[in-house]
Protein backbone atom coordinates (compact mmCIF):
# COMPACT_ATOMS: atom_id res chain seq x y z
CA UNK A 1 0.00 0.00 0.00
CA UNK A 2 1.21 3.47 -1.00
CA UNK A 3 0.34 5.24 2.49
CA UNK A 4 1.35 8.57 1.06
CA UNK A 5 -1.18 8.52 -1.63
CA UNK A 6 -3.95 6.85 0.41
CA UNK A 7 -3.72 9.83 2.73
CA UNK A 8 -3.67 12.50 -0.07
CA UNK A 9 -7.11 10.82 -0.58
CA UNK A 10 -7.89 12.47 3.28
CA UNK A 11 -8.84 16.18 3.49
CA UNK A 12 -8.26 15.51 6.91
CA UNK A 13 -4.78 13.83 6.93
CA UNK A 14 -3.70 15.66 4.12
CA UNK A 15 -3.19 19.56 3.91
CA UNK A 16 -0.45 20.09 5.89
CA UNK A 17 -1.40 18.36 9.34
CA UNK A 18 0.74 16.88 11.65
CA UNK A 19 -2.15 15.43 13.57
CA UNK A 20 -1.43 12.15 14.36
CA UNK A 21 -5.29 10.55 14.76
CA UNK A 22 -4.97 7.82 16.41
CA UNK A 23 -8.80 7.12 18.07
CA UNK A 24 -10.01 5.38 14.44
CA UNK A 25 -12.63 3.46 17.03
CA UNK A 26 -14.15 6.01 17.90
CA UNK A 27 -14.52 7.59 14.18
CA UNK A 28 -12.61 6.93 11.15
CA UNK A 29 -11.62 9.83 8.60
CA UNK A 30 -13.41 10.47 5.54
CA UNK A 31 -11.71 10.08 1.95
CA UNK A 32 -12.73 12.82 -0.37
CA UNK A 33 -14.58 10.14 -2.77
CA UNK A 34 -17.15 9.61 0.38
CA UNK A 35 -17.87 13.60 0.75
CA UNK A 36 -18.06 14.15 -3.26
CA UNK A 37 -20.62 11.05 -3.28
CA UNK A 38 -22.79 12.74 -0.40
CA UNK A 39 -22.30 16.08 -2.44
CA UNK A 40 -23.12 14.94 -5.31
CA UNK A 41 -25.83 13.57 -4.23
CA UNK A 42 -27.53 16.67 -2.62
CA UNK A 43 -26.21 18.29 -6.22
CA UNK A 44 -27.95 15.88 -9.05
CA UNK A 45 -30.38 13.58 -6.70
CA UNK A 46 -32.11 14.80 -4.24
CA UNK A 47 -35.66 14.30 -3.51
CA UNK A 48 -37.31 12.29 -0.46
CA UNK A 49 -36.73 8.82 -1.48
CA UNK A 50 -39.24 6.05 -1.78
CA UNK A 51 -42.65 8.53 -2.39
CA UNK A 52 -42.50 10.95 -5.24
CA UNK A 53 -43.76 9.98 -8.49
CA UNK A 54 -41.34 12.03 -10.88
CA UNK A 55 -37.73 11.48 -12.05
CA UNK A 56 -35.74 12.98 -9.38
CA UNK A 57 -37.36 10.96 -6.54
CA UNK A 58 -36.81 8.43 -8.82
CA UNK A 59 -33.08 9.02 -9.04
CA UNK A 60 -32.74 9.45 -4.91
CA UNK A 61 -34.38 6.30 -4.38
CA UNK A 62 -32.32 4.45 -7.16
CA UNK A 63 -29.33 5.43 -5.70
CA UNK A 64 -30.56 4.54 -1.99
CA UNK A 65 -31.27 1.22 -2.93
CA UNK A 66 -28.02 0.77 -4.70
CA UNK A 67 -25.91 1.77 -1.48
CA UNK A 68 -28.62 -1.26 0.29
CA UNK A 69 -27.48 -3.64 -2.11
CA UNK A 70 -23.50 -2.45 -1.91
CA UNK A 71 -24.06 -3.34 1.66
CA UNK A 72 -25.86 -6.43 1.19
CA UNK A 73 -22.83 -7.65 -1.15
CA UNK A 74 -20.01 -6.22 1.85
CA UNK A 75 -21.53 -8.40 4.58
CA UNK A 76 -22.66 -11.41 2.40
CA UNK A 77 -26.35 -11.52 3.48
CA UNK A 78 -28.84 -13.20 1.01
CA UNK A 79 -31.08 -10.53 0.58
CA UNK A 80 -31.20 -6.68 0.27
CA UNK A 81 -34.30 -6.73 2.14
CA UNK A 82 -32.54 -8.07 5.09
CA UNK A 83 -30.25 -4.77 4.86
CA UNK A 84 -32.40 -1.99 7.52
CA UNK A 85 -30.20 1.47 7.39
CA UNK A 86 -30.36 2.95 11.01
CA UNK A 87 -28.21 6.13 12.44
CA UNK A 88 -25.44 3.83 13.71
CA UNK A 89 -24.43 0.38 15.52
CA UNK A 90 -26.42 1.46 18.90
CA UNK A 91 -29.51 2.62 17.28
CA UNK A 92 -29.46 -1.32 15.13
CA UNK A 93 -29.00 -3.06 18.96
CA UNK A 94 -31.81 -0.78 20.59
CA UNK A 95 -34.19 -1.76 17.13
CA UNK A 96 -33.26 -5.50 17.96
CA UNK A 97 -33.70 -5.04 21.59
CA UNK A 98 -37.11 -3.19 21.04
CA UNK A 99 -38.47 -5.33 18.87
CA UNK A 100 -37.70 -8.96 19.08
CA UNK A 101 -37.19 -8.14 22.51
CA UNK A 102 -40.65 -7.87 22.72
CA UNK A 103 -40.94 -11.32 21.88
CA UNK A 104 -39.38 -12.08 25.02
CA UNK A 105 -41.58 -13.11 27.96
CA UNK A 106 -40.52 -13.30 31.88
CA UNK A 107 -37.73 -16.17 33.30
CA UNK A 108 -36.44 -16.28 29.36
CA UNK A 109 -32.67 -15.31 29.45
CA UNK A 110 -30.58 -12.62 27.59
CA UNK A 111 -26.77 -13.68 27.87
CA UNK A 112 -23.85 -10.92 27.47
CA UNK A 113 -20.84 -10.71 27.98
CA UNK A 114 -18.86 -8.80 30.31
CA UNK A 115 -16.44 -6.89 27.17
CA UNK A 116 -19.53 -5.54 25.85
CA UNK A 117 -19.77 -1.58 25.01
CA UNK A 118 -22.14 -0.23 26.28
CA UNK A 119 -24.95 0.18 23.12
CA UNK A 120 -24.42 -4.09 23.50
CA UNK A 121 -25.29 -4.17 26.69
CA UNK A 122 -27.68 -1.67 27.90
CA UNK A 123 -30.45 -2.35 25.53
CA UNK A 124 -30.35 -5.59 27.05
CA UNK A 125 -30.25 -4.74 30.71
CA UNK A 126 -33.34 -2.64 29.98
CA UNK A 127 -35.34 -5.11 28.40
CA UNK A 128 -34.66 -7.41 31.16
CA UNK A 129 -36.11 -4.80 33.10
CA UNK A 130 -39.39 -4.60 31.48
CA UNK A 131 -40.22 -8.27 30.41
CA UNK A 132 -38.71 -9.95 33.51
CA UNK A 133 -36.21 -11.58 31.21
CA UNK A 134 -32.82 -12.95 33.51
CA UNK A 135 -29.37 -11.46 32.17
CA UNK A 136 -26.73 -13.70 32.35
CA UNK A 137 -23.17 -12.58 32.06
CA UNK A 138 -20.50 -14.35 29.72
CA UNK A 139 -16.92 -13.77 31.76
CA UNK A 140 -13.63 -13.37 29.86
CA UNK A 141 -10.19 -14.02 31.95
CA UNK A 142 -7.51 -11.56 32.94
CA UNK A 143 -6.74 -11.43 29.08
CA UNK A 144 -10.18 -10.46 27.59
CA UNK A 145 -10.33 -13.77 26.56
CA UNK A 146 -14.37 -15.56 26.09
CA UNK A 147 -13.36 -19.51 26.17
CA UNK A 148 -15.98 -21.83 25.17
CA UNK A 149 -16.36 -23.31 28.68
CA UNK A 150 -17.51 -19.77 29.65
CA UNK A 151 -19.30 -19.14 26.46
CA UNK A 152 -21.59 -22.50 27.53
CA UNK A 153 -21.56 -21.69 31.38
CA UNK A 154 -24.20 -18.69 30.50
CA UNK A 155 -26.37 -20.68 28.88
CA UNK A 156 -29.23 -22.73 29.98
CA UNK A 157 -32.14 -24.16 27.68
CA UNK A 158 -34.04 -21.01 28.73
CA UNK A 159 -31.52 -18.75 26.82
CA UNK A 160 -33.33 -17.13 24.10
CA UNK A 161 -31.05 -14.25 22.69
CA UNK A 162 -27.06 -14.16 22.94
CA UNK A 163 -25.60 -10.41 22.38
CA UNK A 164 -21.72 -10.40 21.58
CA UNK A 165 -18.99 -8.11 19.88
CA UNK A 166 -16.91 -9.62 17.42
CA UNK A 167 -14.00 -7.24 18.30
CA UNK A 168 -14.37 -5.40 21.35
CA UNK A 169 -13.34 -1.47 21.65
CA UNK A 170 -10.90 -1.79 24.56
CA UNK A 171 -9.07 -5.01 24.04
CA UNK A 172 -9.52 -5.29 20.50
CA UNK A 173 -9.88 -8.96 21.05
CA UNK A 174 -12.02 -11.31 18.19
CA UNK A 175 -14.31 -13.52 19.52
CA UNK A 176 -15.03 -16.77 17.35
CA UNK A 177 -18.04 -16.07 16.40
CA UNK A 178 -19.14 -18.90 14.21
CA UNK A 179 -18.73 -21.16 17.23
CA UNK A 180 -20.50 -19.03 19.88
CA UNK A 181 -23.25 -18.56 17.14
CA UNK A 182 -22.99 -22.53 16.64
CA UNK A 183 -23.20 -23.27 20.14
CA UNK A 184 -26.29 -20.57 20.60
CA UNK A 185 -27.68 -22.19 18.28
CA UNK A 186 -28.27 -25.23 19.43
CA UNK A 187 -29.37 -23.62 22.35
CA UNK A 188 -32.48 -22.58 20.77
CA UNK A 189 -31.28 -18.71 20.90
CA UNK A 190 -31.01 -16.19 18.71
CA UNK A 191 -27.71 -14.85 18.19
CA UNK A 192 -27.21 -10.72 18.01
CA UNK A 193 -23.01 -8.95 16.79
CA UNK A 194 -21.94 -5.97 17.30
CA UNK A 195 -19.69 -5.36 14.17
CA UNK A 196 -19.05 -1.89 14.95
CA UNK A 197 -15.26 -2.66 15.36
CA UNK A 198 -14.85 -5.48 12.87
CA UNK A 199 -16.82 -4.49 10.04
CA UNK A 200 -14.21 -1.98 8.99
CA UNK A 201 -11.45 -3.69 9.94
CA UNK A 202 -12.02 -7.54 8.36
CA UNK A 203 -14.21 -8.95 5.95
CA UNK A 204 -17.32 -10.00 7.81
CA UNK A 205 -19.61 -12.55 5.93
CA UNK A 206 -23.34 -13.03 8.35
CA UNK A 207 -23.68 -16.26 6.58
CA UNK A 208 -20.50 -17.82 6.83
CA UNK A 209 -20.67 -16.71 10.70
CA UNK A 210 -23.85 -17.85 11.22
CA UNK A 211 -25.04 -15.02 12.71
CA UNK A 212 -28.90 -13.48 13.36
CA UNK A 213 -28.33 -9.84 13.21
CA UNK A 214 -25.26 -7.58 13.03
CA UNK A 215 -24.83 -4.23 13.85
CA UNK A 216 -22.38 -2.05 12.66
CA UNK A 217 -21.82 1.78 12.15
CA UNK A 218 -20.88 3.80 8.64
CA UNK A 219 -18.57 6.29 10.18
CA UNK A 220 -16.07 3.79 11.88
CA UNK A 221 -15.27 2.18 8.08
CA UNK A 222 -14.45 5.91 6.42
CA UNK A 223 -18.40 7.17 5.84
CA UNK A 224 -20.44 9.78 7.35
CA UNK A 225 -22.07 10.05 10.35
CA UNK A 226 -25.57 9.51 10.68
CA UNK A 227 -25.91 6.14 8.96
CA UNK A 228 -25.75 3.06 10.37
CA UNK A 229 -26.99 -0.80 9.16
CA UNK A 230 -28.32 -3.47 10.84
CA UNK A 231 -28.89 -6.94 8.96
CA UNK A 232 -31.45 -9.65 10.39
CA UNK A 233 -32.50 -12.76 8.76
CA UNK A 234 -35.48 -12.50 6.87
CA UNK A 235 -37.21 -15.19 9.47
CA UNK A 236 -36.93 -13.03 12.34
CA UNK A 237 -37.62 -9.66 10.77
CA UNK A 238 -40.70 -11.03 9.60
CA UNK A 239 -42.05 -11.74 12.78
CA UNK A 240 -40.77 -8.50 14.03
CA UNK A 241 -43.05 -5.80 15.20
CA UNK A 242 -41.94 -2.02 13.82
CA UNK A 243 -39.46 -0.45 16.41
CA UNK A 244 -40.45 3.07 15.18
CA UNK A 245 -43.92 4.28 13.76
CA UNK A 246 -44.91 6.48 10.95
CA UNK A 247 -44.60 7.14 7.23
CA UNK A 248 -43.43 5.28 4.41
CA UNK A 249 -43.18 1.84 6.97
CA UNK A 250 -47.40 1.56 6.10
CA UNK A 251 -49.11 -0.21 3.61
CA UNK A 252 -52.64 0.58 4.86
CA UNK A 253 -54.19 2.97 7.24
CA UNK A 254 -57.18 3.26 8.38
CA UNK A 255 -59.25 4.90 11.56
CA UNK A 256 -58.74 1.22 13.48
CA UNK A 257 -55.22 0.51 12.47
CA UNK A 258 -52.83 -0.01 10.15
CA UNK A 259 -50.41 -3.05 8.20
CA UNK A 260 -47.30 -2.67 7.70
CA UNK A 261 -45.02 -2.37 4.78
CA UNK A 262 -42.75 -5.20 3.82
CA UNK A 263 -38.95 -5.38 4.38
CA UNK A 264 -36.80 -3.60 4.79
CA UNK A 265 -39.24 -0.20 4.89
CA UNK A 266 -41.25 -1.71 7.87
CA UNK A 267 -38.44 -0.91 10.06
CA UNK A 268 -37.39 2.75 8.37
CA UNK A 269 -39.96 4.85 9.12
CA UNK A 270 -39.67 8.50 7.95
CA UNK A 271 -37.46 10.62 5.49
CA UNK A 272 -34.37 8.09 5.14
CA UNK A 273 -30.82 9.25 5.45
CA UNK A 274 -30.19 8.99 1.87
CA UNK A 275 -26.99 10.81 1.18
CA UNK A 276 -25.70 9.14 4.05
CA UNK A 277 -26.51 5.76 2.70
CA UNK A 278 -24.94 7.02 -0.52
CA UNK A 279 -21.67 7.94 1.42
CA UNK A 280 -21.89 4.86 2.97
CA UNK A 281 -21.63 3.17 -0.42
CA UNK A 282 -18.46 5.22 -1.48
CA UNK A 283 -16.83 4.05 1.69
CA UNK A 284 -17.28 0.17 0.65
CA UNK A 285 -16.25 0.90 -2.89
CA UNK A 286 -13.29 2.90 -1.36
CA UNK A 287 -12.07 0.24 0.47
CA UNK A 288 -12.81 -1.93 -2.63
CA UNK A 289 -10.11 0.49 -4.61
CA UNK A 290 -7.89 0.43 -1.95
CA UNK A 291 -7.80 -3.36 -1.81
CA UNK A 292 -9.40 -4.85 2.09
CA UNK A 293 -7.26 -7.73 1.71
CA UNK A 294 -4.25 -4.60 1.83
CA UNK A 295 -6.10 -2.72 4.48
CA UNK A 296 -6.38 -5.88 6.97
CA UNK A 297 -2.34 -6.56 6.18
CA UNK A 298 -1.11 -3.28 6.86
CA UNK A 299 -3.53 -2.85 10.25
CA UNK A 300 -1.94 -6.05 11.20
CA UNK A 301 1.42 -4.44 10.65
CA UNK A 302 0.84 -1.27 12.03
CA UNK A 303 -0.68 -3.17 15.20
CA UNK A 304 2.59 -5.19 15.85
CA UNK A 305 4.22 -2.33 15.48
CA UNK A 306 2.24 -0.30 18.16
CA UNK A 307 2.06 -3.60 20.20
CA UNK A 308 5.96 -3.56 20.16
CA UNK A 309 6.33 0.03 21.21
CA UNK A 310 3.85 0.14 23.78
CA UNK A 311 5.48 -2.89 25.83
CA UNK A 312 8.46 -1.02 25.77
CA UNK A 313 7.55 2.06 27.66
CA UNK A 314 8.42 1.68 31.26
CA UNK A 315 5.30 2.05 34.01
CA UNK A 316 2.63 1.40 30.98
CA UNK A 317 0.18 -1.67 31.30
CA UNK A 318 -1.62 -2.95 28.29
CA UNK A 319 -5.23 -3.73 29.40
CA UNK A 320 -5.99 -7.40 28.82
CA UNK A 321 -1.44 -8.34 28.84
CA UNK A 322 -1.33 -10.13 32.11
CA UNK A 323 1.97 -11.47 31.52
CA UNK A 324 3.15 -7.77 31.89
CA UNK A 325 3.67 -4.86 29.67
CA UNK A 326 7.43 -4.34 29.85
CA UNK A 327 7.76 -8.30 28.88
CA UNK A 328 10.73 -6.84 26.22
CA UNK A 329 9.77 -10.53 24.43
CA UNK A 330 6.84 -9.78 22.99
CA UNK A 331 5.04 -12.57 20.67
CA UNK A 332 4.99 -12.28 17.28
CA UNK A 333 1.21 -11.54 16.34
CA UNK A 334 0.60 -10.59 19.83
CA UNK A 335 -0.08 -6.64 18.61
CA UNK A 336 -1.61 -8.12 15.24
CA UNK A 337 -4.30 -9.98 17.25
CA UNK A 338 -5.31 -7.17 19.03
CA UNK A 339 -6.46 -5.00 15.87
CA UNK A 340 -5.10 -2.16 16.14
CA UNK A 341 -7.16 -1.77 19.50
CA UNK A 342 -4.42 -1.17 22.54
CA UNK A 343 -6.01 0.41 26.12
CA UNK A 344 -3.64 1.33 28.52
CA UNK A 345 -2.61 2.64 32.22
CA UNK A 346 0.24 4.42 32.82
CA UNK A 347 1.37 4.22 36.89
CA UNK A 348 0.71 6.95 38.31
CA UNK A 349 -0.88 9.06 35.67
CA UNK A 350 -4.66 9.47 34.90
CA UNK A 351 -5.82 8.75 31.46
CA UNK A 352 -7.19 12.05 30.93
CA UNK A 353 -3.85 13.52 31.70
CA UNK A 354 -2.24 11.04 29.32
CA UNK A 355 -4.48 12.02 26.57
CA UNK A 356 -3.82 15.78 27.31
CA UNK A 357 -0.27 15.41 26.88
CA UNK A 358 0.06 13.54 24.30
CA UNK A 359 -2.73 16.29 22.65
CA UNK A 360 -0.02 19.27 23.29
CA UNK A 361 2.14 17.00 21.54
CA UNK A 362 -0.17 16.26 18.64
CA UNK A 363 -1.40 12.78 19.11
CA UNK A 364 -4.96 12.49 19.30
CA UNK A 365 -6.45 9.57 21.19
CA UNK A 366 -9.11 8.28 23.69
CA UNK A 367 -9.30 8.29 27.75
CA UNK A 368 -11.47 7.31 29.87
CA UNK A 369 -14.16 4.18 30.32
CA UNK A 370 -15.19 3.67 26.46
CA UNK A 371 -18.37 3.22 27.64
CA UNK A 372 -17.50 -0.61 28.77
CA UNK A 373 -17.49 0.14 32.60
CA UNK A 374 -18.62 -3.58 33.24
CA UNK A 375 -15.43 -4.47 31.24
CA UNK A 376 -13.07 -1.96 33.34
CA UNK A 377 -14.92 -2.87 36.79
CA UNK A 378 -14.15 -6.90 35.76
CA UNK A 379 -10.12 -5.61 34.77
CA UNK A 380 -9.97 -3.46 38.42
CA UNK A 381 -9.11 -0.09 36.25
CA UNK A 382 -11.55 3.00 36.61
CA UNK A 383 -10.23 4.35 33.11
CA UNK A 384 -7.52 4.09 30.33
CA UNK A 385 -6.26 5.78 27.55
CA UNK A 386 -7.04 4.29 24.35
CA UNK A 387 -4.59 4.13 20.76
CA UNK A 388 -6.53 2.75 17.50
CA UNK A 389 -5.49 2.47 14.34
CA UNK A 390 -6.56 2.41 10.91
CA UNK A 391 -4.53 1.66 7.49
CA UNK A 392 -3.84 5.59 7.12
CA UNK A 393 -1.65 5.74 9.95
CA UNK A 394 2.33 5.67 9.49
CA UNK A 395 4.65 4.04 11.37
CA UNK A 396 5.93 7.39 11.93
CA UNK A 397 3.44 8.01 14.03
CA UNK A 398 3.47 5.39 16.28
CA UNK A 399 7.28 6.17 16.99
CA UNK A 400 6.17 9.12 18.06
CA UNK A 401 3.28 8.44 20.14
CA UNK A 402 6.01 6.12 22.02
CA UNK A 403 8.18 8.84 22.09
CA UNK A 404 5.92 11.18 23.55
CA UNK A 405 4.87 8.51 26.47
CA UNK A 406 7.69 7.79 27.37
CA UNK A 407 7.83 11.23 28.47
CA UNK A 408 4.14 11.82 29.97
CA UNK A 409 5.90 10.60 33.81
CA UNK A 410 8.51 13.03 34.01
CA UNK A 411 6.39 15.73 32.71
CA UNK A 412 3.57 14.88 35.44
CA UNK A 413 6.66 15.74 37.81
CA UNK A 414 7.51 12.14 38.36
CA UNK A 415 11.85 11.96 38.64
CA UNK A 416 10.99 9.00 35.99
CA UNK B 1 -2.19 23.67 30.19
CA UNK B 2 0.96 24.23 28.28
CA UNK B 3 1.82 26.40 30.62
CA UNK B 4 5.03 25.16 32.12
CA UNK B 5 3.93 27.33 35.68
CA UNK B 6 0.62 26.00 35.92
CA UNK B 7 1.17 22.60 35.08
CA UNK B 8 3.84 22.41 37.84
CA UNK B 9 1.31 23.86 40.32
CA UNK B 10 -0.92 21.40 39.11
CA UNK B 11 1.36 18.87 39.76
CA UNK B 12 2.65 19.85 42.95
CA UNK B 13 -1.11 19.79 44.29
CA UNK B 14 -1.51 16.62 42.64
CA UNK B 15 1.63 14.74 43.13
CA UNK B 16 1.83 16.24 47.06
CA UNK B 17 -1.51 17.61 48.11
CA UNK B 18 -2.08 18.81 51.29
CA UNK B 19 -5.01 17.97 52.07
CA UNK B 20 -6.02 14.50 50.57
CA UNK B 21 -6.67 12.44 53.63
CA UNK B 22 -9.36 11.00 56.27
CA UNK B 23 -11.17 13.44 58.51
CA UNK B 24 -12.32 11.06 61.09
CA UNK B 25 -14.25 14.20 63.44
CA UNK B 26 -15.63 15.69 60.17
CA UNK B 27 -19.33 16.69 60.88
CA UNK B 28 -20.26 16.54 57.31
CA UNK B 29 -18.63 14.40 54.30
CA UNK B 30 -20.44 14.81 50.59
CA UNK B 31 -19.50 12.47 47.00
CA UNK B 32 -18.81 13.92 44.38
CA UNK B 33 -18.19 12.24 40.54
CA UNK B 34 -17.86 12.90 37.41
CA UNK B 35 -19.58 9.97 35.76
CA UNK B 36 -18.49 10.41 32.44
CA UNK B 37 -14.94 10.45 32.78
CA UNK B 38 -14.84 8.90 36.79
CA UNK B 39 -13.20 11.83 38.38
CA UNK B 40 -14.54 10.89 42.38
CA UNK B 41 -13.90 12.80 45.13
CA UNK B 42 -15.46 12.76 48.93
CA UNK B 43 -15.52 16.36 50.54
CA UNK B 44 -15.58 16.02 54.50
CA UNK B 45 -15.50 19.13 56.45
CA UNK B 46 -16.26 20.73 60.09
CA UNK B 47 -17.57 23.97 60.46
CA UNK B 48 -17.99 25.53 63.91
CA UNK B 49 -19.79 28.68 64.59
CA UNK B 50 -20.09 29.22 60.60
CA UNK B 51 -15.95 28.98 60.11
CA UNK B 52 -14.33 25.95 58.63
CA UNK B 53 -12.05 24.71 60.55
CA UNK B 54 -11.32 21.82 59.08
CA UNK B 55 -11.55 20.02 55.80
CA UNK B 56 -9.78 17.09 53.37
CA UNK B 57 -10.83 15.02 50.88
CA UNK B 58 -10.54 11.84 49.46
CA UNK B 59 -10.55 9.97 45.61
CA UNK B 60 -9.38 9.75 42.66
CA UNK B 61 -9.35 10.83 39.20
CA UNK B 62 -7.51 13.29 37.05
CA UNK B 63 -4.56 15.62 37.91
CA UNK B 64 -6.95 18.72 37.19
CA UNK B 65 -9.71 17.24 39.09
CA UNK B 66 -7.53 16.45 42.10
CA UNK B 67 -5.36 19.47 42.48
CA UNK B 68 -8.03 21.74 41.82
CA UNK B 69 -9.97 20.31 45.37
CA UNK B 70 -6.34 20.57 47.11
CA UNK B 71 -5.98 23.83 46.28
CA UNK B 72 -9.34 25.00 46.74
CA UNK B 73 -8.92 23.77 50.65
CA UNK B 74 -6.08 25.66 50.85
CA UNK B 75 -8.19 28.30 50.35
CA UNK B 76 -11.62 27.87 52.34
CA UNK B 77 -9.86 26.55 55.38
CA UNK B 78 -10.59 29.28 58.29
CA UNK B 79 -12.55 30.91 56.33
CA UNK B 80 -16.13 31.45 57.06
CA UNK B 81 -18.67 29.49 55.21
CA UNK B 82 -20.46 32.82 53.25
CA UNK B 83 -16.47 33.41 52.51
CA UNK B 84 -16.31 30.00 50.87
CA UNK B 85 -19.31 30.36 48.83
CA UNK B 86 -18.48 33.27 47.50
CA UNK B 87 -14.84 32.25 46.49
CA UNK B 88 -16.47 29.01 44.50
CA UNK B 89 -18.65 31.07 42.33
CA UNK B 90 -15.99 33.58 41.99
CA UNK B 91 -13.92 30.55 40.60
CA UNK B 92 -16.86 28.92 38.21
CA UNK B 93 -17.56 32.01 37.05
CA UNK B 94 -13.67 32.00 36.30
CA UNK B 95 -14.13 28.89 34.40
CA UNK B 96 -16.67 29.91 32.26
CA UNK B 97 -14.62 33.19 31.43
CA UNK B 98 -17.06 35.97 33.26
CA UNK B 99 -14.77 36.99 36.09
CA UNK B 100 -12.56 39.58 36.49
CA UNK B 101 -8.47 40.18 37.26
CA UNK B 102 -9.58 41.72 40.77
CA UNK B 103 -12.13 38.86 41.70
CA UNK B 104 -9.50 36.09 40.29
CA UNK B 105 -6.86 37.44 42.43
CA UNK B 106 -9.27 36.62 45.47
CA UNK B 107 -8.42 32.81 44.36
CA UNK B 108 -5.23 32.88 45.20
CA UNK B 109 -3.38 29.96 43.32
CA UNK B 110 -6.48 28.48 42.48
CA UNK B 111 -6.40 31.36 39.97
CA UNK B 112 -4.01 29.68 38.00
CA UNK B 113 -6.54 27.47 36.85
CA UNK B 114 -7.89 29.83 34.39
CA UNK B 115 -6.53 28.37 31.48
CA UNK B 116 -8.91 25.89 32.02
CA UNK B 117 -12.03 28.17 30.57
CA UNK B 118 -10.19 27.46 26.96
CA UNK B 119 -9.95 23.68 27.85
CA UNK B 120 -14.10 22.72 27.22
CA UNK B 121 -13.15 19.07 27.95
CA UNK B 122 -11.76 19.90 31.14
CA UNK B 123 -13.84 21.94 32.82
CA UNK B 124 -15.96 19.13 34.39
CA UNK B 125 -12.42 18.19 36.37
CA UNK B 126 -11.42 22.06 37.60
CA UNK B 127 -14.86 22.16 38.54
CA UNK B 128 -15.62 18.90 40.37
CA UNK B 129 -14.40 20.06 44.32
CA UNK B 130 -15.79 23.26 44.25
CA UNK B 131 -19.62 22.20 43.09
CA UNK B 132 -19.43 19.30 46.09
CA UNK B 133 -18.53 22.58 48.30
CA UNK B 134 -21.23 24.59 47.09
CA UNK B 135 -23.65 21.51 47.84
CA UNK B 136 -21.90 20.66 51.01
CA UNK B 137 -22.31 23.89 52.32
CA UNK B 138 -25.68 24.43 50.88
CA UNK B 139 -27.28 21.73 52.97
CA UNK B 140 -27.64 23.94 55.86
Amino acid sequence: MDVKAVRRDFPLLSGGSSLAYLDNAATAQKPEAVLRAIRDFYETSNANPLRGLYALSQRATDAYEEAREAVRDFIGAGSAEEIIFTRNATESLNLVAYSYGSLLQAGDEIAVSVTEHHSNLLPWQQLAGRTGAVLRWIECDAAGIITEDAFRSALSERTRLVAMAQVSNVLGRENDIRTFARIAHEAGAVFVCDGAQSVPHMPVDVRALGVDFLAFSGHKMCGPMGIGVLYGRRELLEKMPPFLFGGEMIEYVTREGATWAELPHKFEAGTVNAAGAVGLKAAIDYYRAVGFDEIVRREEALSELAYRTLAGIPHLRILGAPEGAEDSAVREGAGAERHGIFSFTLDGVHPHDIAEILSADGIAVRAGHHCAQVLLQHLGVSSAARVSLAFYNTEEEILRLGESLRSVRRRMGYAE
Amino acid sequence: MQNSFYREIINDHNLRPLHKHMLPRAQRELRGVNPSCGDDITLRLTVRDGVIEEGAYTGDGCAISQASADMMLDLVLGKTTEEALHLADIFLRMIKGGASAEEIGELEEAGSLIDVSHMPARVKCAVLGWHTLQNLLGEE
